[in-house]
């Protein structure tokens, strides 16, 4: 029988008048504004998708967070820094209160650059606050995409966000450049007669490089207001946009998340954007705005005043440029002096190579990995769990071996340091350099290859014989054995939800194939034995159950979802009863 | 046996029904556990009094800053045994620092301790378009196509491309003077001369004093400019400097090797060499009085000013340039004529096979 319509009565009338529920002052007075606000732009339509959206948690995933927030305080700090801050090469005498360099002929660049560190309140933590961001910002950029790289997260579909990555990494690294060669001192000075060295000895265009850059002759009077520009404007521009692209993607594909009970391709397991992931969020920006707040309060960085305006007669032993320069230094001091003088031309690859080669080397290698790995692997699903780094011990032992090259190079940057801390040969650190970097990322291959699978080893140990109890049990015979607790369904899930990527044999059904395509096929089938011939298998179901029979510690896998460590426990007690 | 816990949802069914991709199934979520902050009202209160602390010092720290900004004076400083700052720099930076640090370990601490911590799930999408999508776009975009009438009418397609290839043209040409053009003549003017030449004395750098030989000692290096180089200011000053900068250095005539056609180019063993290094630019002067070495401090090449500058260690590939130098009518030191090869890094245009002698 059709149920009764509903009916306007009294009560609901009554009701009516009465507001829902009590709201706060906040949300009253905010109220007003909001619907002002929503018909013109539909806000609640915008938030609905994102209110709730959730993000895993993960320490590391804090990384990309500190590069993000340490990039607001350098635009932030930037701002400030422009509004005092002279890009002019015109050449004045100081008057300012730095009393070591009164009266002395330097750039405007300098002179303002005192007069922020030293006449203007707060000028000096600004300075240092903005430096320190620099340097961590890069830092952060770097470290965050070693972890990008060792958990697999450039993996489809994120290989465009690892791309703008390493674009976001170079135009980093050019920014912090730039910057610090604005205050037109002798240490910035010297490196920017560096670069005027490096693209003057680029074959064929050096010469027209050079005098486009500097409009002229080193130093010319127009590369600091150039470099200003770039370094306020250009890149900054760029970086935005590319940040906002960046952080798009993450929204649209969702974030990443490490392996665990719950956590499936298809899911994303974590805390709501509102409160807690905002609360975090927005309470870690703060944390790192304020640690680099006290980094430029407490510790001293580019202090100009010390080294002076820049001379090009002048120079101080021991000039190093910023930590994220270091590698190219290092390639450009260890480099043998090759050029070439043909006819009446000189080819100077000495330069030109760790100059332009390296960084090319550098960001060029990092760009193509997703997709040489993909070529390799023939895999086209989407991946949104992470991949423990030892569950792929030939890409994890890449990472590492290029870590270990540009660690060479980065202390072949410092040699002469190297040589008067440690009391060593100059001579003999250049030499030794010159082979480790080719040799050291060999030897750092394969000893990381061998961790990795050593680390799978333990992990197929913890799946099959339990965890280690910590209680020796003695046998009659007098025989000791530690006793092993079962792991549970969750750790289990762990350990074996990742794909066993398979070494392939060469093709032999070659039937319907050009030459070319099989021989293509081939190659990558060698590849994939290189790549994963020698990473331990999963155990398989069978094995598990068999060696938890073994060991009398029944887990049942039937897959219920329901945890039976505790019964496993008391089974134990029944084996130790015996 | 084997739930579907996907919801619909694609990706998220395998977990329980693969057995060979699965060796262990998914055993769901693990179960929710409680906080302190959750289940003891005091542990609860106690990070409440926490979180209203960090945000209450915020305002102290703010409006200290302020009072530090108008009433510490600028050359006050404070000495931690050794090291020593600036009393207002380090005072700013620790009032405001603190009070961004404190208000974000205040919200922290909130989302940590007392927010509701239970986790969510949601479900993701293929990152692809869907089928709907695309084949609404594909035949749409068809109908674009025929609506232009660009398929018709090819010549109107022809003409945009190289239309659209050639309008960039001037933006780029626009770029052309970016500089001078280094041509031939150019460079003969700008990079391949220095402001040396006949008579010009060679000066002590800063104080442009002229030098007499009879006061260098052997294994001595001064650092010398051009004496004309007086007469420049501001950026030419610097240019030039960048080029004419040069060391004067006595050595033993019996320890060193002097080309024969060197001989006239140095006085009783006071030889004149650029301050440029051959490999970028940097000024050197780490001189090493008893090998003849004079090592650069940027990346360590090092010249044997006993042999014609030859390069003995270091990325640097050419010999260090010298200066014909001999004495003028008053006994002081002067210049012969300008450098025979362009001092400073090298260059493609760069002739380099006169380096040697």
């Amino acid at each position: 029988m059709a149920e009764p319509a509903a009916t306007v009565n009294d009560e609901t009338a009554v009701q009516a008048q009465t507001p829902k529920k009590e709201l706060g002052p906040v949300f009253k007075l905010a109220g007003g504004p909001t619907k002002w606000l929503d018909d013109r732009i539909g806000v609640a339509g915008l938030s609905r998708p994102f209110l709730r959206k959730v993000f895993p948690d993960h320490w590391s995933f804090l990384l990309g967070e500190i590069a993000l927030y340490s990039f607001i305080v350098l635009i932030l700090s930037g701002i400030f820094l422009t509004i005092w801050f002279k890009p002019s090469m015109s050449e004045i005498e100081y008057e300012g209160s730095y009393e070591l360099l009164r009266g002395l002929q330097m750039s405007e660049a300098f002179a303002s650059t005192l007069n922020i560190s030293f006449d203007i309140r707060g000028g000096l933590l600004l300075r240092q606050m903005h430096h320190w961001a620099a340097a961590v910002f890069v830092a952060a950029m770097l470290t965050h995409s070693l972890r990008i790289f060792f958990t697999g997260a450039f993996r489809k579909p994120r290989e465009i966000n690892w791309l703008i990555g390493v674009a976001m990494l170079t135009l980093g690294i050019i920014n912090g450049f730039t910057g610090y060669s604005l205050p037109d001192d002798l240490l910035s000075g010297t490196g920017l007669r560096f670069v005027d060295g490096l693209i003057r000895s680029i074959p064929v265009i050096g010469t027209w490089a050079e005098f486009f850059t500097f409009a002229g002759e080193f130093p010319g009077e127009l590369i600091i207001p150039r470099l200003y520009m770039v370094h306020i404007l250009l890149v900054p521009a760029l970086l935005l946009g590319l940040i906002a692209a960046h952080l798009a993607l993450v929204v649209y594909h969702k974030h990443t998340q490490y392996p665990g009970p719950g956590r499936v391709t298809g899911n994303v397991v974590g805390y709501p954007v509102f409160p807690v992931y905002a609360a975090k969020a927005g309470g870690f920006f703060l944390i790192v705005f304020g640690v680099l707040t006290l980094m430029g309060a407490t510790m001293q960085i580019n202090p100009v005043w010390v080294f002076g305006p820049y001379n090009p007669a002048e120079i101080t032993a021991g000039s190093q440029p910023d930590w994220y320069m270091g590698f190219v230094e290092g390639g450009i001091r260890l480099m043998p002096n090759w050029e070439w003088h043909i006819g009446s031309t000189t080819w100077s690859w000495n330069v030109a190579i760790p100059g332009l080669g390296l960084m090319g080397l550098f960001f060029g290698l990092m760009a193509i990995y997703p997709f040489v790995e993909a070529w390799v692997t023939g895999d086209k699903s989407e991946h949104h769990i992470l991949d423990r780094p030892r569950n792929n011990p030939t890409r994890t032992a890449f990472g590492v071996a290029a870590m270990t090259g540009y660690a060479m190079l980065w202390i072949g940057g410092g040699n002469d340091l190297v040589a008067t801390q440690f009391h060593v040969s100059l001579n003999s650190v250049t030499y030794f350099l010159r082979v480790a970097v080719f040799v050291a990322p060999v030897i750092a291959f394969l000893v990381t290859k061998r961790i990795c699978i050593g680390l799978q080893r333990s992990d197929r140990d913890r799946m099959l014989h339990g965890a280690e109890s910590g209680i020796i049990d003695r046998a009659p015979s007098g025989k000791y054995a530690e006793r092993h607790r079962p792991i549970s369904e969750g750790e289990a899930y762990t350990l074996t939800q990742h794909e066993d990527l398979p070494a392939l044999l060469p093709a032999t059904d070659t039937d319907g194939f050009s030459v070319k395509e099989i021989k293509r096929e081939q190659r990558r089938r060698k590849a994939t034995r290189f790549y994963f011939i020698d990473t331990l298998r999963r155990p398989t179901r069978a094995e598990i159950e068999e060696a938890a029979h073994h060991h009398m510690h029944p887990m049942h896998l039937s897959g219920d979802g329901e945890h039976h460590a505790i019964e496993a426990e008391v089974e134990e007690e029944h084996h130790l009863a015996k | 046996m084997s739930e579907d816990t996907s919801h619909g949802h694609p990706g998220t069914e395998v977990a329980t029904v693969d057995e060979e991709r699965y060796p262990v199934p998914d055993p769901g979520l693990e179960e929710h556990l409680p906080r302190l902050t959750d289940v003891d009202e005091k542990a609860a209160d106690r990070a409440t009094r926490q979180v209203a602390t960090f945000f209450g010092l915020v305002p102290i720290l703010s409006i200290g800053f302020v009072v530090v900004y108008f009433a510490v004076p600028g050359d006050a400083w404070v000495d931690f045994g050794p090291l020593r700052a600036n009393s207002r720099n380090l005072l700013l930076g620790l009032t405001f620092g603190l009070a961004l640090l404190f208000l974000g370990i205040g919200a922290v601490h909130w989302a940590r301790k007392l927010m509701d911590d239970k986790e969510m799930i949601d479900y993701r999408h293929s990152a692809a378009s869907s089928d709907d999508d695309k084949n609404y776009v594909l035949t749409e975009l068809d109908k674009v196509v025929d609506e232009s009438k660009i398929t018709r009418r090819k010549i109107i397609g022809r003409t945009l491309l190289a239309a659209l290839a050639t309008i960039l043209l001037p933006m780029i040409v626009g770029l052309a003077d970016l500089g001078p053009w280094p041509t031939k003549k150019k460079r003969a003017e700008t990079i391949e001369r220095t402001i040396w030449a006949p008579g010009v004395r060679v000066v002590q750098d800063v104080t442009f004093k002229p030098i007499k030989p009879e006061d260098i000692e052997i294994g001595q290096l001064i650092n010398g400019e051009p004496a004309n180089l007086q007469e420049l200011h501001g950026s030419e000053f610097q240019i030039e400097k960048a080029k004419a900068a040069v060391i004067v250095v006595r050595m033993d005539p019996n320890t060193i090797t002097i080309p024969p056609s060197r001989e006239g180019w140095q006085i009783g063993g006071i030889l004149c060499y650029s301050k440029i290094c051959t490999h970028v630019g940097c000024p050197i002067s780490l001189w090493e009085q008893q090998t003849h070495h004079l090592l650069c401090p940027c990346h360590q090449s090092t010249f044997d000013l006993g042999d014609a500058g030859k390069v003995v260690f270091g990325p640097a590939a050419r010999p260090l340039p010298q200066l014909p130098i001999t004495t003028d009518a008053e006994g002081y030191i002067v210049a012969q004529r300008d450098f025979l090869v362009p001092p400073g890094p090298s260059y493609f245009e760069r002739d380099s096979r006169h380096d040697s002698p």
